[in-house]
């Protein structure tokens, strides 16, 4: 029955990345129609790099700026929930192993989803 | 050029770049970070951040399809995932501290090495011979092979584990999903069958790419104006690739394709040595 069902953690798993990419996909076109309805003279210099404002670069922030329905705030929000479909999938996979009680793989999981978190919500 | 001009060209060169990739099996990622550093003069670190976020697009967006496939396999993936997402770290640390013309060098390199994996023939060896770690780690599975299902074990895990960081750290380093390195280490190092190694992979580039996305977006490499029609772009290119896939003869299509990657590789090598980038 093992085979079975990994291949059930994988449904579920693809299920909601999909619903996840889908969502993200939304919000970023929404706030990319407003970015460019906004725009207004040149565009953007990204020849030369100068980082994006403290704002958008944290979860805290972005959520910030998005709640204020700014442009590039929804667009950051619409990214930083793409980057967190990956996440909730190696979330999904601890609980499914849990679910199937193979404790090696609960760890081996849970180790991949701490890396991610480290990444995610660390100032670098 | 304004705004809206500038979002539609960078989302139509997207488009193409996420077509290709899906119809080669070399992912958007490696396409658009030649096509905005050197058509549209992008700061490579801009142009790695909007591709990372595309390659996790891509990804995400594909699993569905690859899991009803029944060829991948999670155990395999999540055990070789400690290795990308570590490398990955490494890789998008590394981006602060070596020069851009050392990006754009190896960047370059990685394209020359994909156009020759996507050309090289492919053939499975399923010679199972039993491998202790693989056995303890369970890395194992079977596939709906012609005359049902075929077992298969993973071979040289410490091989294959040390290649996987490698792949993360090119990842990492250079806003890639790098499968072209992924498949190399399922494989050729842990003799998986080519089937399982390339549904696992595309799995795995997800997850490894948001280990440094984390990293990108805290040093602004994100930057929502250029992301949101690279993002976007890459994803309508991919998914309506991937519709294609099942009705075209894409060996022509590849070898055309090689060339172009050879062509952006040989590019991003010279202009990162003339200090152009």
């Amino acid at each position: 029955m093992k085979a079975w069902d990994d291949l059930r953690i994988e449904i579920y798993v693809a299920r909601m990345l999909r619903t996840g990419v889908f969502l993200a996909a939304i919000v970023v076109l929404a706030g990319g129609v407003l970015y460019v309805a906004q725009s207004h003279g040149p565009r953007n210099d990204y020849t030369h790099f100068h980082g994006e404002p403290q704002a958008l670069r944290s979860p805290s922030g972005i959520a910030h700026r998005a709640w204020a329905l700014d442009a590039r705030g929804l667009i950051q929000l619409g990214l930083l929930i793409l980057i967190a479909t990956p996440v909730a999938r190696v979330g999904m996979c601890v609980a499914g192993f849990w679910f199937e009680k193979d404790h090696l793989y609960v760890i081996v999981s849970a180790i991949v989803l701490a890396i991610l978190l480290y990444s995610l919500f660390f100032d670098h | 050029m304004d705004t809206m001009a500038f979002s539609g060209w960078i989302f139509l060169s997207s488009l193409l770049a996420g077509l290709l990739g899906a119809l080669t099996g070399l992912g958007g990622g490696v396409v658009i970070v030649p096509v905005l550093t050197i058509l549209f003069h992008i700061d490579i670190r801009y142009a790695i951040g909007a591709s990372l976020v595309s390659v996790i697009a891509t990804s995400s967006g594909a699993a569905a399809a690859y899991v009803r496939e029944g060829f991948s396999n999670i155990r395999i993936g999540m055990f070789l995932e400690i290795a990308t997402t570590l490398g990955a770290l490494l890789g998008a640390w590394l981006t602060a501290k070596v020069t851009t013309h050392t990006i754009g060098i190896l960047f370059g390199v990685v394209l020359l090495y994909s156009a020759y994996s996507s050309l090289r023939a492919r053939h499975d060896h399923l010679d199972a011979k039993p491998d202790a770690l693989a056995l303890k780690l369970k890395l194992s599975g079977c596939f709906p092979g012609e005359n049902g299902p075929e077992k298969y074990l993973a071979h040289r895990v410490p091989a294959g584990f040390g290649l996987m960081f490698a792949a993360g750290t090119l990842s990492g380093l250079l806003g890639i999903g790098s499968g072209a390195v992924k498949v190399l280490a399922m494989d050729q190092a842990m003799r998986l069958p080519f089937k399982v190694s390339t549904t696992t992979s595309n799995f795995m580039i997800g997850v490894t790419a948001a280990a440094s996305a984390g990293i990108y977006l805290s040093r602004g490499y994100i930057s929502p104006g250029l992301a949101m029609p690279v993002m976007l772009g890459v994803l309508a290119g991919s998914l309506a690739g991937s519709h294609l896939l099942v009705k075209a003869r894409v060996h022509t299509l590849r070898v055309v394709f090689a060339v172009v990657i050879v062509a952006l590789g040989v590019e991003m090598i010279y202009n990162s040595m003339a200090g152009k980038l």
